[in-house]
């Protein structure tokens, strides 16, 4: 034995303390990370554009960008702008989702919905569906009719898919368990299949409500008066960067708070996740 | 309420899984399955609790379940099968709420099934902060709470280490003697079926059919390790189950 440990050289001897190789793939709570990446790419720009290096053609000061937004503030505007275009957002997401949750439910639960319509949703999905406004605006009327319809049917693919996988991996031995008790079968939708398939249902979420904010912009400048869309198209049929700039900006917080919101409702609604 | 088992015979594809089983079991009794692996004890507990059909036979209850019996047929699950969302309390009405008890009634009998599994204490924890033996018990505390005539347990105590075992089978005991239940208990482990079975019933190898009916006496509270009429039987299904393994390792290699 001692052989063995003296030809491996001097120090085998030597306690060696194991290698620590746990850890990780536990996501935590670390919300000033994502601040400091914004914060160093803005000081970054700004640095960029004042000292010249970044032609004022390619990228707006953010300090500019930062006036007129105080500018659309001040004067109103951002409200007016705003105030449609949440309202499309809302009323559009919420049509498309509850639409979607509903319908990726009932696929998830009986075949003859599955068989049905599962090949529907394969075929409509990858239409982009900026393509349909013009049919939207027959359909529905240039006004706010054809934006929602826009909104709710992007949000609406994405929404069934996620659903219906989250359905399905709900633990089946928990449903075999709720019908072991003789709960009726309302009950075993509402409390085991919905609360199990809520992981799935708001990661889902998470796609189709990005995916309607592109939609809102897509829909807003196709005829429309006011709303971050058409703030957008008018700034960039002027080569006005820094209004641009600050509709982008405004889009990203909107990104951002729907983001941060449904990351609200994993924590609250989630907590019982190992 | 006795249960009584009609020739049951089942198929799942071209494979056997149980050959005319028939079986009577009598009310406040626990009644072991043991058997070798695979053959047909899970499914077979499946058809007593109406989770599945058998090909042919029938599984007859006789006689009307006791007053105040919400979900006569209760399983007990080997992986506890508890909602991880809900608390402690919320898996136990969860069971109550489906038959219209709310408010003070299930506060009262939430607070009586877990003070008879001891989880008073933890009424409010979720199952992803119990161990092993708690989750179980809290299974057990729900089975108890709908007030069954027949407690349907597969592999209960297997997921769990022997201590804890040791402990959980001292509180079905009492829970027992406190209050005769009826039992069906699947289980691989004999040393559990001698400590807790009023007739142990051995099955074959698959297709599984009623190799053996063991009884044991000695009631349940008075059993103790050791004892030499309980080692006795412990030996005696040993062997036979011994002789089930061997004789199924002998067909594998016929084949
Ligand atoms: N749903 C099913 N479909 C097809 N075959 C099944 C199904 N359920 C069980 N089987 C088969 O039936 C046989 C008996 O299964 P069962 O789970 O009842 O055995 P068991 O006695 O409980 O085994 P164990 O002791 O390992 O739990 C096995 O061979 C299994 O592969
Ligand atoms: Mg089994």
């Amino acid at each position: 034995m001692s052989e063995i440990g003296s030809s491996n050289g001097a120090d085998t001897d030597q306690p060696i303390e194991v290698r620590f190789r746990g850890g990780g793939f536990a996501p935590k709570s670390r919300r000033w990370v994502g601040f400091a990446v914004f914060v160093i790419l803005i000081v970054f720009v700004q640095w960029g554009t004042q000292s010249g290096w970044i032609s004022p053609l390619t990228l707006p000061k953010p300090s500019d960008v930062l006036a007129t937004l105080g500018q659309l503030w001040e004067s109103g505007l951002l409200f007016k702008h705003l105030e449609p275009s949440l309202r499309r957002l809302v009323v559009g997401a919420a049509i498309g989702s509850v639409t979607g949750i509903a319908i990726g439910v009932l696929i998830g639960l009986f075949s003859i919905a599955r068989a049905g319509l599962v090949p529907l949703v394969a075929a409509i999905f990858p239409i982009p569906k900026i393509a349909l406004l013009p049919l939207f605006v027959i359909w529905f009327g240039i006004d706010e009719g054809s934006k929602y319809a826009l909104i709710a049917f992007g949000t609406f693919t994405p929404t069934v898919v996620a659903t219906y996988g989250a359905v399905d991996n709900v633990d089946r031995s928990l449903v075999r368990m709720g019908q072991s008790f003789g709960l009726s079968w309302f009950s075993i939708v509402r409390k085991i299949v919905l609360p199990g398939a809520m992981p799935g249902i708001l990661s889902g979420l998470r796609i189709s409500l990005a995916i309607a904010i592109i939609l809102l912009v897509a829909a807003e400048m196709l005829g429309a008066e006011y709303g971050i869309g058409a703030y957008i198209l008018e700034a960039g049929a002027l080569y006005d960067l820094e209004r641009l700039f600050a509709g982008v900006v405004i889009l990203s917080l909107l990104g951002v708070i729907v983001s941060a919101s449904i990351g609200f409702f994993e924590r609250r609604l989630l907590g019982w996740r190992t | 309420m006795d249960i009584r088992l009609d020739s049951i015979s089942h198929k799942y594809g071209d494979t056997d899984v149980l050959r005319d089983i028939s079986l009577e079991i009598p009310a406040g009794q626990i009644v072991c399955l043991v058997g070798p692996s695979g053959c047909g004890k899970s499914t077979l507990l499946r058809f007593i609790g109406g989770l599945e059909r058998p090909d042919s036979g029938r599984v007859l209850q006789l006689g009307a379940a006791p007053e105040g019996c919400l979900n006569p047929l209760t399983f007990v699950f080997q992986d506890f099968a508890l909602l991880p969302w809900r608390t402690v309390k919320g898996n136990v009405s969860l069971v109550l709420e489906d038959h219209g008890i709310r408010g003070a009634k299930a506060r009262a009998i939430i607070d009586d099934v877990l003070t008879r599994t001891k989880l008073s204490d933890f009424a409010d924890a979720l199952p992803k902060q119990l161990s092993g033996g708690m989750k179980q018990r809290v299974a057990i505390a729900r089975a108890l709470a709908v007030k069954p005539a027949v407690m349907l347990m597969d592999e209960p105590l297997s997921a769990l280490d022997s201590q804890t075992r040791e402990l959980l089978m001292d509180d079905l005991v009492s829970l027992w003697t406190r209050q005769p239940f009826t039992a069906v208990y699947v289980t691989h482990n004999l040393s559990e079926a001698v400590r807790l079975g009023h007739t142990i019933v051995v099955l074959s190898r698959r297709p599984g059919q009623i190799r053996e009916i063991v009884t044991i006496d000695t009631p349940i509270q008075d059993r103790r390790p050791g004892d030499p009429v309980c080692q006795k039987k412990h030996d005696l299904l040993w062997e036979l189950m011994r002789e089930e393994a061997r004789a199924a390792d002998g067909e594998l290699i016929d084949v």
